[in-house]
């Protein structure tokens, strides 16, 4: 029994059962000293998150060299800079690439393996914890694991040699656009299961007696699934949407662990660029102004996905 | 909709092939790091006569005990202050409904919209002036800061649609706010608790490229940045390399394993909020 549940100027007597009636009216359930509870999650936030962003967005428009000093406003010529030079050019076009392929086909197959592992066969719940585990496994021991895989002489290219009577092995991370599929399918293989729990959540909530109800009437599987379930999945939809999408846009690891941006520079991705110009070659101010143009990028996405929620909060 | 038909046997083989694709890296990671390296066999035939060498060799000239420590050390006290911080601030945050608070809360919520591409090279140069640069502190730091938005939103979220009575019982008793929210408020709040915890854990151990930052260099280096480190050095290696990938993946799969459930459950609630 805990001791404070009794205070001490609270005795369980007659008397004072009336002074805690009393009191129970002066002590109405008030949240006035707590506000003090926010300041640690506060300083943090601040110090590692909008300072650091607010500073970021500033210097995208100066000279900052990230030592110096002093340095001088150059309004949006970091800006033109990252659009006008080649490398970064190409980086956003990799990048919206990725983020693109990656949006579609991730939540395809995550879509299709949810319908699966969501039926009555009997391996669905080791389906289920399989196609999850690479989810919470370390990008970079994935991306070794398939670097290995696609290497020239690897597992992969024996089984394309085996079929195509040793006529075909392609060179997957050394060919800049088999390089960049080579990226796309990694990331596929990682976070599908990813998506796939997030779909099952969805169909998870139908009831069972709105499909039996279109069964009855007589509904094909694919009619029950165009216009039962997959308009009710369109919250589930949306997130996925949004999340592999964001997911695409920030990637780093598995482009700088599988092909390190290479075959020279073809497979970098805005975050890769981001941080080879800032630390192997000190150019703060173009690595900046393309950590703006992705935040942009990645704020619109949020917000047209968080309109709903927003929508919800402001209400309440 | 129930029964077993024929038409879920086939779909049982059919998802049943989809997971034997899907297995086949994990085999070759396994397989491969069980193989004498001087076997010539391809890495899809079993291993003749498994054998550990390449474990301990990896564990020994990968430093991976220490990689792990360090790793075990960053990712316990960043999600412990996570936890402790988060739900502090969650608190008064879904409980005062000041205009105050309100605005406080949505300051947190815009976090979820920044990128941390954005603030991470004025973040570096804080760390370097603070002479952090290094030291595991700095990783901590970092983390608590990045990681508050989203522990925050999923505190508040699950304080909203608590019962007040609890509290409201408590605190009539004459406990202290800390007091009511410490044996009333936080004991209530296990499951989300839960959720956050696994979600943070995953992202802390797993996480690339704030290590790659900010530890490059030292002796404190973390998992994947050992193993980052470990393979420019003996990637013609392969059975040394995969016998490291597999000894580092293995707390996060136990972990994973033993609370299948909850990961997949906090993945998917956590998600939505």
């Amino acid at each position: 029994m805990d001791t404070w549940l009794l205070g001490q100027d609270q005795l369980p007597m007659a008397p004072i059962r009336e002074k805690a009636i009393g009191l129970r009216k002066r002590r109405s359930l008030s949240f006035g000293g707590l506000i003090y509870f926010v300041v640690p999650a506060l300083f943090f936030y601040l110090f590692v998150v909008i300072v650091p962003s607010i500073r970021g967005s500033v210097y995208a428009f100066t000279d900052w060299d990230g030592l110096a000093q002093n340095f001088k406003f150059v309004g949006f010529s970091n800006f033109v800079g990252a659009f006008n030079s080649k490398q970064s050019h190409h980086a956003i076009v990799v990048t919206l690439i990725i983020a693109v392929a990656v949006t579609v086909l991730q939540n395809f197959v995550g879509l299709l393996l949810a319908l699966g592992v969501n039926s009555r066969i009997k391996s669905r719940n080791f389906l289920r914890v399989l196609f999850f585990t690479p989810v919470v496994m370390s990008p970079v021991v994935v991306a070794y694991v398939w670097q290995f895989l696609l290497s020239p002489n690897g597992p992969i290219n024996s089984i394309f040699s085996f079929l195509s009577a040793g006529n075909l092995r392609p060179s997957w991370l050394g060919d800049p656009n088999l390089a960049l599929a080579s990226i796309i399918i990694v990331i596929i293989w990682q976070f599908a299961g990813f998506s796939m729990v997030i779909f099952l959540a969805g169909l998870q909530r139908i009831p069972d007696e709105v499909l039996e109800a279109a069964q009855v009437d007589g509904a094909t599987p694919f009619r029950i699934f165009r216009y039962i379930t997959f308009p009710l999945l369109a919250p589930a939809l949306t997130i996925n949407l949004m999340l592999s999408m964001i997911g695409g846009l920030k990637v780093f690891d598995q482009a700088w662990v599988l092909t390190g941006g290479g075959p020279s520079g073809k497979t970098d991705t805005v975050s890769t660029i981001i941080f080879r110009n800032a630390f192997q070659y000190g150019e703060f101010g173009s690595s900046i102004a393309l950590a703006l143009i992705l935040t942009v990028a990645i704020a619109l996405i949020s917000i047209i996905q968080y309109r709903p929620l927003l929508k919800r909060e402001f209400k309440s | 909709m129930k029964r077993y038909t024929w038409k879920t046997f086939i779909l049982e083989g059919g998802m049943l092939f989809a997971g034997l694709i899907f297995v086949i890296p994990f085999y070759i990671l396994v397989n491969l790091s069980i193989k004498d390296p001087r076997e010539q066999s391809s890495s899809l035939v079993p291993a003749s006569s498994p054998e550990f060498d390449n474990y301990t060799d990896a564990w020994t000239k990968a430093e991976l005990g220490h990689a792990m420590l360090t790793s075990i050390i960053i990712t316990s006290i960043s999600v412990i202050l996570i936890v402790l911080i988060s739900v502090t601030a969650a608190y008064p945050l879904a409980r005062m409904g000041t205009k105050l608070t309100n605005r406080t809360y949505w300051l947190f919520l815009c976090g979820l919209l920044i990128p941390f591409q954005l603030g991470l090279i004025p973040m570096y140069q804080t760390m370097r002036d603070l002479n952090l640069l290094g030291s595991i502190w700095s990783l901590i730091i970092v983390y608590v800061g990045l990681q508050m938005p989203f522990s925050i939103f999923l505190y508040c979220g699950f304080i909203r649609v608590l019962p007040r009575e609890y509290e409201e019982a408590a605190w009539v008793d004459g406990a202290s706010h800390f007091l009511t929210f410490w044996k009333v408020v936080f004991p209530l709040l296990r499951p989300i608790t839960s959720t956050v915890l696994i979600l943070n854990v995953i992202f802390i151990w797993n996480d690339f490229l704030s290590p790659l930052l900010y530890l490059s260099g030292t002796s404190n280096l973390t998992i994947p940045l050992t193993l980052f480190n470990f393979v420019g050095q003996w990637v013609s290696d392969w059975p040394l390399v995969f016998a490291g990938l597999v000894i580092s993946t293995i707390p996060i799969l136990a972990l994973f394993f033993s609370l299948q459930k909850s990961v997949m459950n906090g993945f998917a609630g956590g998600v939505k909020g």
